[in-house]
């Protein structure tokens, strides 16, 4: 089962008591953006066969979300930061470039 | 090919069966084909087979990173039916359904098809609500299902406990003519024709990177040499992102698990396929007298082929107050495959933003039903035919142009 540090309550959670809520970091397009850049925001999503990074909601907990880095390959967790990030901080980049080292990086 | 038959049979059986020849080729790559497919699943043997007889394009080569049938082909709950709500996947499904019936005769490959019947229960007042207008719609499509009352679900599956105090039996969807298949005999049935045809399979054979001239493919690489292409087209599913990104587009697809377990056999229970989607479930007895039992998908990004536990315990502990006499079973087996889910639930055949690159893709939690269908659908896109029909709805564009195909109600959990 997958654990998470939620970095809202510093709680220890188990899978069953958040919700995924998909890829973070993605721009919001508005009305004035092109038809290819408003379907790519609504439907097309990063679906990485290792690291990424994603939004979880501690919804059976504090009830605040937060972004976890995780591979998708080995359900290894690399580490969780605030919600309110709008790129992941140095600090676990360097976490993941240390157990990836052929990562290529985030890139939005 | 020699043709199996009651003759040979009986003659295999007279001299030792020491005749039998292997069931496909396994050829060394050429050094170029007209269409390549990458996936030696249901759905690119499939496309492969229709390419061959429907379109007479035989020069073509299946690429397999693992071996054939080993991805999801050999690792679903071989449910077939064709009860969806919208026209367009009506089409392909009844399509796909309706070959199924011959399929065995087509291939001269047993595929154990057996159209036992599908009971899509109700068991809210919503579930009760949208059935009924998803019968109807299969009434206007020509598909042929009914709703039945509680007493009728239980004549049908006299197993099942229609008075349940969480999950009460109100009614239930019936197709008589959904039913299984054996899953592996589809692959190796279509793998034998197509072979047979002229197409070359190749196993343990990677695709490690896609060669474009300007934006058209020339070439793949793979793990036995460069192949010349001008066609390529990807069918294997949870790992189409990876695919895609080597052509140098993306796709609007996500990879989840989806799990699946057999109970120890016993003596036959229930003659139809049962599914309870309110509580995430569903269940087959197999000929070996498993019951194959189907469960939720995870719902986070993952390449695991293994799920999570918890699903296995809410899949279980809600089915069993609906089949009290499943209680005491042990599990046999559990699994998890990984499925490519689109926005609307529906799949992708379609031309892709690299000329020549065709793909099929997103068939979600329900792509064996669909094996025959999809790849008669691929063969005429990729084959450039006049009727493209079938595929057409279901293009990548759809997702800018807003059509979705929405089968989320009928068809996000139990598929």
């Amino acid at each position: 089962m997958l654990k998470f540090e939620c970095p809202n309550c510093q709680f220890i959670a188990d899978e069953t008591e958040l919700s995924s809520g998909g890829e973070a970091h993605i721009t919001r397009e508005t009305h004035n953006s092109s038809d290819k850049k408003f379907s790519s925001y609504l439907f097309y999503r990063k679906n990485p066969r290792g690291v990424h990074f994603e939004r979880w909601l501690h919804q059976f907990g504090c009830g605040k979300w937060f972004i976890a880095a995780r591979c998708t390959l080995t359900m290894e967790v690399f580490g969780t930061y605030s919600a309110q990030t709008l790129k992941p901080p140095p600090s676990i980049i360097r976490k993941i470039k240390n157990k990836r080292p052929d990562w290529e990086g985030f890139s939005k | 090919m020699k043709r199996y038959s009651v003759f040979s049979l009986v003659r295999e059986a007279a001299r030792y069966n020491e005749g039998w020849e292997r069931a496909w080729r396994s050829p060394n790559p050429k050094s170029s084909y007209d269409v390549v497919i990458v996936g030696a699943g249901g759905h690119g043997l499939a496309t492969a087979y229709y390419l061959a007889k429907n379109h007479g394009i035989t020069n073509v080569g299946v690429f397999e990173k693992g071996w054939l049938g080993g991805g999801n082909t050999g690792r679903n709950t071989t449910i077939i039916r064709s009860n969806y709500l919208q026209e367009e996947s009506s089409a392909i499904y009844e399509k796909s359904r309706s070959l199924y019936e011959k399929l065995s005769q087509d291939l001269n490959y047993n595929i154990m098809f057996s159209p036992r019947g599908v009971m899509m229960l109700c068991q809210t007042e919503h579930e009760l609500r949208a059935m009924k207008r998803t019968a109807h719609a299969n009434r206007l499509l020509q598909v042929k299902t009914e709703m039945v009352g509680p007493q009728r679900v239980k004549d049908i599956v006299p197993i099942i406990n229609i008075n349940g105090p969480r999950f009460p039996v109100l009614g239930g969807l019936w197709q008589p003519r959904g039913g299984t298949a054996r899953h592996d005999a589809v692959a190796w049935g279509y793998a034998r024709a197509a072979s047979d045809l002229g197409v070359d399979i190749i196993e343990k054979c990677a695709i490690t990177s896609v060669k474009k001239n300007g934006n058209r493919v020339s070439a793949v690489d793979t793990e036995k040499g460069i192949i010349k292409t001008k066609k390529l087209c990807i069918a294997v599913a949870g790992h189409s992102g990876e695919l895609a990104k080597m052509c140098g587009f993306r796709l609007p697809v996500e990879s989840v698990a989806l799990q699946a377990l057999v109970s120890e056999p016993i003596k036959p229970v229930m003659d139809c396929v049962v599914m309870a989607n309110t509580v995430h479930g569903y269940m087959s007895q197999s000929d070996k007298g498993e019951l194959v039992i189907g469960g939720g998908a995870d719902g986070y990004n993952n390449f695991t082929q293994r799920g999570s536990f918890q699903h296995v315990e809410e899949t279980v502990a809600a089915l069993i107050e609906t089949f009290p006499i499943i209680s005491r079973l042990k599990n046999l087996r559990q699994w998890g495959g990984i499925v490519d889910m689109t926005g609307d639930r529906s799949p992708i055949i379609s031309t892709t933003p690299v000329d020549g690159v065709f793909i099929n893709c997103g068939w979600g939690t329900g792509g064996f039903k669909a094996i025959p269908g999809s790849g008669w659908a691929t063969a005429e896109l990729v084959a450039g035919a006049t009727n493209q029909d079938l595929a057409r709805p279901f293009s990548l564009s759809r997702f800018q142009e807003g059509r979705m195909i929405d089968e989320s109600v009928a068809a996000a959990v139990a598929h």
